[in-house]
């Protein structure tokens, strides 16, 4: 079921379809360039280290009373740890989910409103855990 | 057509003509390698580690508001449900994290022989596994004592 290809006279002609500011900066589909692609990168080495802790943390405080919970969280090393894993998961899982939007989501304006809306979510459920863990530091002893 | 493949080759061309041609990729002709299951598993445990946050998320703002919510949200944790939630917690974190230091391997540029794919992608899975019952063992070994 090939179609032959249209006979032409013309000479098929190559151009580059990008501009030289737009290689230089590196931008792809997406128009963001590797800032996107970074940042989930450096995010993920940083995740590696406060995940093993977050989970010795979630172990160690299992079946944990509430004051207990914020015994451990008002140790002030203990919360740095917490808000830099919650800072950093919900920017990395953001971006995350975006990325999987723009593989899978193909109508621009239906993409572009899930992506700002798992953004807008991550960042008030991220502050919302992150002002929990503060007043859990006020709260303990 | 006798082949049901054939039926995956129809699709519209650019000018929005019915056209027959092979269209990639189509997971269905596939027998899916280590490495496909690996690579798409570490994107469903992404994207349940996303929906597991907000687990995270009621556990701190519960301890932070109440006793008798964080006593609530520590009764569900601890139902069979819960337990289950958090299991599948535990494994996608684990996958997660391996499958995420191969990717920074790959990203150095280091593992691309098919060989060492097959092999990491079956170390990820195996180590995910085995640090997820750890993690387990060691928790209920916890609680009892």
């Amino acid at each position: 079921m090939t179609t032959p290809a249209p006979k032409t006279t013309v000479m098929p002609k190559v151009t580059m379809m990008r501009s030289q500011l737009g290689r230089a900066l590196g931008s792809g589909s997406a128009h963001s360039g590797a800032a996107h692609w970074w940042a989930e990168r450096v995010s993920a080495v940083l995740l590696v280290p406060l995940t093993l802790w977050f989970i010795f943390a979630m172990v160690s405080l299992l079946g944990a009373k509430q004051q207990e919970v914020a015994n451990y969280i008002a140790v002030p090393l203990h919360a740095g740890m917490f808000l830099a894993l919650i800072a950093l998961t919900f920017h990395h899982g953001a971006m995350g989910l975006q990325v999987v939007f723009e593989d899978y989501v193909h109508a621009l304006a239906r993409r572009q409103i899930y992506i700002l809306t798992v953004k807008f979510l991550a960042l008030v459920l991220g502050l919302t855990a992150a002002a929990s863990v503060i007043k859990l530091a006020a709260l303990g002893h | 057509m006798t082949d049901i493949r054939e039926a995956q080759f129809i699709a519209r061309n650019s000018a929005g003509k019915l056209t027959q041609r092979p269209v990639s990729p189509h997971l269905g002709i596939y027998r899916w390698p280590i490495t496909m299951v690996s690579s798409i598993l570490n994107r469903i445990a992404g994207v349940a580690l996303c929906i597991g946050s907000l687990l995270l998320v009621c556990w701190l703002s519960a301890a932070a508001s109440s006793n008798n919510t964080y006593t609530a949200v520590q009764s569900f944790v601890a139902s069979p449900l819960g337990l289950l939630a958090m299991f599948g917690w535990t494994a996608a974190l684990y996958y997660h994290l391996f499958a995420g230091i191969r990717h920074l391997a790959w990203d150095l540029g280091k593992g691309f022989a098919i060989p060492s794919l097959n092999l990491i992608s079956w170390i990820v899975i195996g180590l995910t596994g085995a640090f997820t019952i750890l993690t387990w063992i060691i928790g209920y070994a916890a609680l009892e004592s």
